[in-house]
């Protein structure tokens, strides 16, 4: 068993170490809200954040998370942060299917978590989540709207 | 070892081995009595059909007409609304709440809108049900228009029973009946259960036009919010009490089997392992968690059946995607004429100048981002439930039907979200999960979760065909074309999957975006040669149109060039007889700021081109422009302005949203996209080596509706064929490459 810190709560889970976190949160912890796209961390559908930076947690085994907080799109309007960032992605309308959105939440919320007001230049660099429906212009008008 | 092969049905899960355009011979979709019905082999009983209808009707509902199957108002003045589409992305949701709560008198908001399960009702795509070929909101308007007009009326009706005032002196707002004169007033949950009751009157007038509300606005979509906070539910989700995780392994060559397990014991020892299967095509394990199941399936040492050693027939050991378009190129069949008109070989005895081109497209993977999942759960009186991605529910049941050996209505399909289709979600035989769910649920006494892997997904997905065309054009002496013959040369998807019910010999998927175009070219000749496929073939977003309108308008552009015309100005002087055409060439060019071609020096220095192109996909009609830089020898897209017409919108916001997205879409494909044989195997197993669109290549896209009035036309689709050849036109002015063979990552580009 070992302890993991989600959204604030503690939960105890019974996986193998190697197990990627993404699969933990989706199986075992039941929070489907971050998505599994591609396994091998190129699409970004999987992100959360750890300790507040953005990581693909289908590249983060589980007995490397350790002590450190983990959040999900689950628990993310409780960030005034992330709730500006949702209110921004309803505002401007930003999903289709809406697959890869909770990734690009996750990462968005992060980068202005980070820098409030970030230049293009800053959000090309950290939005780099793939969408198939081709969102992209969606997204970074959202981005620039919740850091206004 | 759980060898399910002898379980399978005979004619269940299609077997790599044995063509799955087997089952379209065996009519799997049969024509019955008027409307299609559809079935392997045993279409849906009429009677057992009509089981679930209202009262004892004795023939079958007009689909699209029973109030009932569509709307359920509760109580608490919420709404159910029925769709008979499922949402991937496209907004059918939205505009479905949006036209029946324009008749409803209901804000588009308050609706819950959920696909409906199999039935009559709703096969409202003329007498089928599909959510593809952008048919959902044209087919369907009309009739969602006037069931939302009809629930109204039942709902006044039962309001001036309630009340004792004629139904006259009633109105209603947005949920409410209100008598005026008295002030009162009843919500719709109130009246529902008395309405509903009520026999529908079929001569209820509906709402004009320049009184919508809800209809031409940009409501916005209903799932926005779920799909922000990570609520919204898709297959990979839902979650059966007891329920097993399985992986799968498919073979290396479609077709081979599983002969041999060499470490089975050592596997099914590993943690959480339920079980070791074979399955047609396949191996898989079960486990209490997926990953386990992974882990597991991927550990098993599989000696596989020897595909063939040679040839196209099959995918075998030397099959490449360059020998099947070798093939292509070589094909020597008898053509069918698909399109004809003057006299093509007097115009090019006579003609001044002959040019000749051949274009070809790739395989192209899917891609969506949400890998294909399916749960199966027999119930214990035998009949099954089954959660599975699908664009067809009424096939799949039919299908599910037969792989679990129960009769159809046997069989609930459950329709969830789709996390992105582009077509990847009709029923392609063995590139469809739900037959493995099927079966390892029946093997296991459980209910299963199969859940193919990105890496499953890139080997297995049905893809996109390779395509080739032959152009051959005779201009006058002043450069105008009065002769084009053209051949496109391979296999479709109707052809494929549906040839039982599109009888034509001439594959509309394969010469779709040939034909049929607004150019007045007085000899045309179109022939189609048929040459099959060896692997899955599928719909994908704009189907033939996806690679077509780029040989096309890409080869004409070559006329232009060889009759020293602007491509502009030759477009414009062919469509001398098509105002609409003309209208909307000259709205792009108006968008983007007016036609040039190029090369030109951009306000920041980088040297671009402009393309140009139409096309007419799925009863739209467009006009595209793209505007090209090279950048590191790669196309760089900056902007792409389309003009849309597809005759009048419902959501003008969605319809931009949509072009924008399939235009993505069409760069992605123009730019990156191929799926490559070598010795029988796909090469790319994931978007590391199948790079699809990123951010940093994204173009600004400008949309412009232009709403002529003419009929309804598609929406999903018909954003993407022009970009293509808009994009490729750009380079050769940019570079005087003319690029006949996608995607142009194979070229290194240079500027001229």
């Amino acid at each position: 068993m070992r302890s993991l810190t989600i959204n604030g709560e503690t939960h105890e889970v019974d996986v193998e170490g190697d197990t990627p976190l993404l699969f933990v949160l989706r199986d075992t912890v039941g929070l489907t809200g971050t998505k599994y796209g591609c396994g091998i961390g190129q699409c970004g559908a999987c992100t959360v954040l750890l300790d507040g930076q953005a990581i693909r947690s289908c590249q983060m085994p589980v007995d490397s998370v350790d002590a450190a907080r983990i959040t999900t799109i689950e628990a993310i309007e409780r960030d005034p942060v992330g709730a500006k960032v949702v209110a921004a992605w309803v505002g401007v309308q930003v999903p289709q299917c809406g697959y890869c959105q909770s990734g690009q939440v996750m990462a968005a919320t992060a980068l202005l978590k980070e820098t409030p007001k970030p230049t293009d230049e800053a959000i090309a660099a950290a939005m780099t989540n793939l969408c198939r429906c081709g969102t992209y212009n969606a997204i970074a008008a959202a981005v620039r709207q919740a850091a206004a | 070892m759980h060898d399910l092969l002898p379980t399978a049905p005979a004619g269940g899960p299609a077997r790599a081995d044995a063509p799955v355009r087997n089952l379209s011979r065996r009519g799997i979709l049969a024509a019955a009595g008027g409307a299609l019905l559809l079935g392997v082999g045993v279409p849906v009983d009429p009677a057992r059909a009509q089981s679930r209808a209202e009262g004892a009707g004795a023939i079958a509902p007009k689909p699209g007409t029973r109030v009932t199957a569509f709307l359920e108002i509760r109580p608490d003045d919420t709404v159910r609304l029925l769709s008979p589409f499922v949402e991937g992305g496209q907004g059918i949701s939205t505009g479905i709440a949006q036209t029946v709560g324009e008749e409803l008198d209901l804000d588009p908001s308050r609706f819950a809108v959920a696909c409906a399960p199999p039935g009559p009702d709703y096969a409202v795509v003329n007498g089928l049900r599909l959510t593809g070929g952008s048919f959902s909101t044209r087919s369907s308007f009309a009739a969602m228009r006037r069931l939302g007009a009809t629930a109204r009326e039942m709902l006044l009706r039962a309001a001036a029973a309630r009340l004792g005032v004629p139904q006259a002196q009633l109105a209603t707002e947005n949920g409410r009946v209100v008598h005026a004169a008295s002030g009162r007033s009843l919500g719709y949950g109130a009246l529902a259960e008395a309405a509903l009751a009520l026999e529908p009157r079929e001569d209820v007038p509906l709402r004009e036009p320049d009184r919508f509300r809800y209809i031409g606005k940009p409501v916005s979509r209903l799932d926005v919010r779920d799909k922000s906070t990570g609520r919204a539910t898709y297959a990979i989700d839902l979650k059966v009490e007891g329920m097993l995780h399985a992986a799968v392994r498919h073979a290396p060559h479609l077709g081979t089997e599983p002969e041999r397990l060499a470490n089975e014991a050592a596997v099914a020892g590993m943690p959480g392992v339920h079980g070791v299967h074979r399955l047609p095509g396949a191996v898989a394990v079960t486990a209490d968690s997926w990953w386990r199941a992974r882990r597991a399936v991927e550990a098993l040492e599989v000696a596989w059946s020897a595909p063939a050693a040679e040839g196209i027939a099959t995918v075998s050991a030397g099959f490449s995607s360059g020998a099947m378009l070798a093939a292509l190129k070589g094909a020597r069949g008898t053509p069918l004429v698909a399109e004809q008109e003057g006299d093509v070989a007097a115009a090019f005895a006579g003609a001044a100048t002959v040019i000749e081109a051949e274009y070809d497209a790739p395989y192209l993977a899917h891609a969506q981002l949400e890998p294909p999942s399916s749960i199966a759960r027999f119930e214990r009186d035998g009949t099954l439930d089954l959660w599975v991605p699908n664009q067809m529910p009424e096939l799949f049941q039919s299908v599910a039907a037969k792989v679990a050996g129960v009769q159809p209505d046997g069989v609930r399909i459950h329709s969830p979200m789709l996390g992105g289709f582009f077509g990847r979600h009709f029923y392609y035989g063995p590139a469809t999960p739900f037959p493995q769910a099927i079966l390892l649920a029946r093997a296991t006494g459980r209910p299963v979760r199969v859940l193919w892997s990105r890496e499953e997904e890139f080997a297995s997905d049905a893809v996109r065909p390779l395509g080739f065309a032959r152009f051959r054009a005779g201009l006058d002496g002043t450069g105008m074309p009065v002769a084009l013959q053209a051949a496109a040369v391979g296999e479709g998807p109707i052809g494929r999957w549906f040839g039982a019910i599109f009888k034509q010999p001439v594959d509309s998927s394969v010469i779709e975006g040939l034909d049929k175009k607004p150019y007045a070219i007085p000899n045309r000749r179109l022939d189609y040669v048929r040459v099959p496929h060896p692997v899955t073939i599928a719909f994908w977003r704009s189907v033939g149109h996806s690679m077509n309108d780029y040989f096309y308008e890409s080869f004409l552009d070559e006329i232009a060039q060889a009759g020293g015309q602007d491509p502009f100005a030759l477009r414009m002087a062919l469509l001398k007889d098509s105002p609409r055409h003309r209208t909307l060439l000259q709205a792009a060019a108006d968008l983007a700021g007016g036609w040039r071609r190029g090369p030109f020096a951009a306000p920041d220095g980088s040297r671009r081109a402009r393309g140009v192109s139409m096309a007419s996909p799925f009863g739209s009609e467009t006009a595209t422009i793209a505007e090209v830089a090279l950048q590191d020898g790669e196309a760089r897209v900056h902007d792409l302005w389309i003009a849309i017409d597809p005759g009048s919108v419902v959501n003008p916001a969605i319809v931009a949203r949509q072009v924008e997205s399939a235009a993505a879409l069409g760069v992605s494909a123009t730019l990156l996209e191929q799926v490559v044989y070598e010795g029988g195997e796909r090469q790319a197993r994931n978007f590391d080596a199948y790079p699809i669109l990123d951010r940093g290549r994204m173009p600004r896209v400008h949309v412009r509706i232009v709403a002529s009035g003419a009929p309804m036309g598609g929406i999903g689709e018909p954003g993407l064929p022009g970009v293509p050849p808009a994009i490729v036109n750009a380079v050769a002015a940019l570079t005087g490459q003319r690029i006949r063979s996608l995607p142009l990552s194979k070229e290194r580009l240079s500027g001229a």
